[in-house]
């Protein structure tokens, strides 16, 4: 059995909101690099070029790339020889407190969501996984509210064709419209209950901007990018053919009488950090 | 790019798609502000900041770094307020700062009393921090992010969503 101090956990937490709010993912500014030289419409043009130059300000600088510094979603994945000396969860809400003050992170959270009152510094969201061997992997998403809020889930019939699917992710983006800050990143996911396909979409969003390894979601993806893209909603909702950076589906085997889809978008400001102990 | 000033006069030849650099006062007011700014007007009672003429910035600041004037302070989501502004615009509001688009009955409002609603570069807050020269929290300071900032800012970049003539660029 390898054992991990919690204090460590707390400092690498602390360090990864840090890193996450300030620094851009560099598969992100990648495509929105590539998205600027492909853009013919000037406005949208404008608008990607404040868009990277946020992001070097935001890390030359020490600022938060977003004023949303998110309701923090923390992914555990702790190899089942671990043990934790401590407590993890405490130690991982410690990290993020820790983080977030340190760099004047945007406090977000109410204690109480209908009485919007009481706020404690940072509450993550918690997913711990057991696997396999002696490591523990730290993701840290900090998801801002203004595309969350665009979230949609639907339950198929498990007849549905894929071309139904296709329709619900792309009204769903048309529906976000200008709000969530395009041009997107869109997290499906497809197949589980529908609590997990919700899950599935959010981690979608932690997958590297790159092509999936099944042909069938590989092809999937790449048409539903092109039809998001031919939406004309463009960076800030003012046209152009940058709508959506990239589609990431995750899937997971479901039940003969259904299928659920869920689709969980992220700004242009797709923030998250991973560690491996 | 056309420079205007605050508190706003002469927008009436603004139009959408519009890019112009904002300099003077402006203050900032999201979800929670809103709601007690749109309870203290129906009550009759004096709302805390003077809102005629003024502009209002859809924003939450991140808390100051030290040694900064402000944090990272891009726009949030227009269409949350969008119930309570028509209210404000008919208590003197010239103008908002926001992202995303707007209610008919806010393209309404806008028209009717010739106010204006701007956009800014969303989701670039760090950007935007740097156009602000002076910051401090004014009222409701117990809502924290959500509290009204008054902010001086100077060349701020603005587009022109929905203009006096209740065109939207939407």
């Amino acid at each position: 059995m390898r054992v991990i101090s919690s204090n460590k956990i707390r400092d690498i937490v602390s360090n990864l909101c840090i890193q996450a709010n300030l620094v851009l993912r560099k598969d992100v500014l990648r495509q929105l690099k590539a998205a600027y030289a492909k853009e013919k419409n000037k406005m949208a043009k404008d608008i990607l070029t404040a868009v990277i130059k946020n992001a070097f300000i935001a890390k030359k600088q020490k600022l938060a790339i977003c004023q949303d510094t998110g309701l923090v979603c923390v992914f555990v994945e702790l190899g089942q020889n671990v043990g934790i000396n401590g407590d993890l969860k405490e130690a991982i809400n410690q990290g993020v407190e820790l983080g977030y003050r340190k760099y004047s992170l945007r406090n977000s959270i109410v204690d109480d969501p209908l009485l919007r009152t009481g706020s404690r510094y940072h509450i993550a969201i918690i997913h711990i996984d057991m696997v396999k061997g002696n490591k523990l992997k730290l993701t840290v998403l900090p998801k801002g509210f203004g595309c969350e809020n665009k979230t949609q889930l639907k339950m198929f019939k498990p007849t549905a064709a894929a071309s139904e699917i296709k329709k619900f992710i792309i009204e769903t983006v048309r529906a976000a419209g200008a709000d969530a800050c395009p041009p997107y990143i869109i997290g499906v996911g497809i197949g589980g209950t529908a609590h997990y396909a919700c899950l599935l979409a959010k981690k979608a969003l932690l997958r590297k901007l790159s092509v999936n390894r099944s042909t069938l979601y590989a092809k999937l993806e790449s048409d539903l990018l092109k039809a998001i893209n031919n939406l004309n909603i463009g960076p800030m909702g003012l046209g152009g053919k940058t709508t959506c950076l990239a589609v990431n589906i995750l899937t997971h085997p479901t039940h003969i009488a259904g299928l659920p889809v869920a689709v969980n978008i992220s700004c242009h400001a797709l923030r998250s950090a991973s560690a491996t102990l | 790019m056309r420079k205007i000033n605050t508190p706003l006069e002469r927008i009436g030849n603004l139009k959408i798609g519009d890019r112009v650099l904002l300099n003077g006062v402006i203050y900032t007011a999201r979800d929670q502000a809103h709601k007690r700014l749109f309870e203290a007007i129906k009550k009759g009672k004096k709302p805390p900041i003077g809102l005629k003429d003024q502009i209002i910035y859809y924003c939450g600041p991140t808390k100051t770094p030290k040694g900064k004037i402000i944090g990272s302070c891009g726009p949030t989501t227009s269409s949350r307020m969008d119930e309570f502004t028509p209210l404000l615009l008919k208590a003197g509001l010239k103008g908002m700062i926001g992202k995303g688009n707007r209610s008919k009955e806010v393209i309404k409002a806008i028209k009717k009393y010739k106010a204006i609603y701007f956009l800014t570069y969303a989701g670039c807050g760090a950007l935007l921090s740097q156009y602000v020269k002076k910051a401090k929290p004014v009222t409701y300071k117990d809502l924290g992010p959500e509290a009204i900032y008054r902010l001086e800012v100077k060349d701020f970049p603005l587009i022109v969503g929905i203009d006096t003539k209740g065109r939207s660029i939407y």
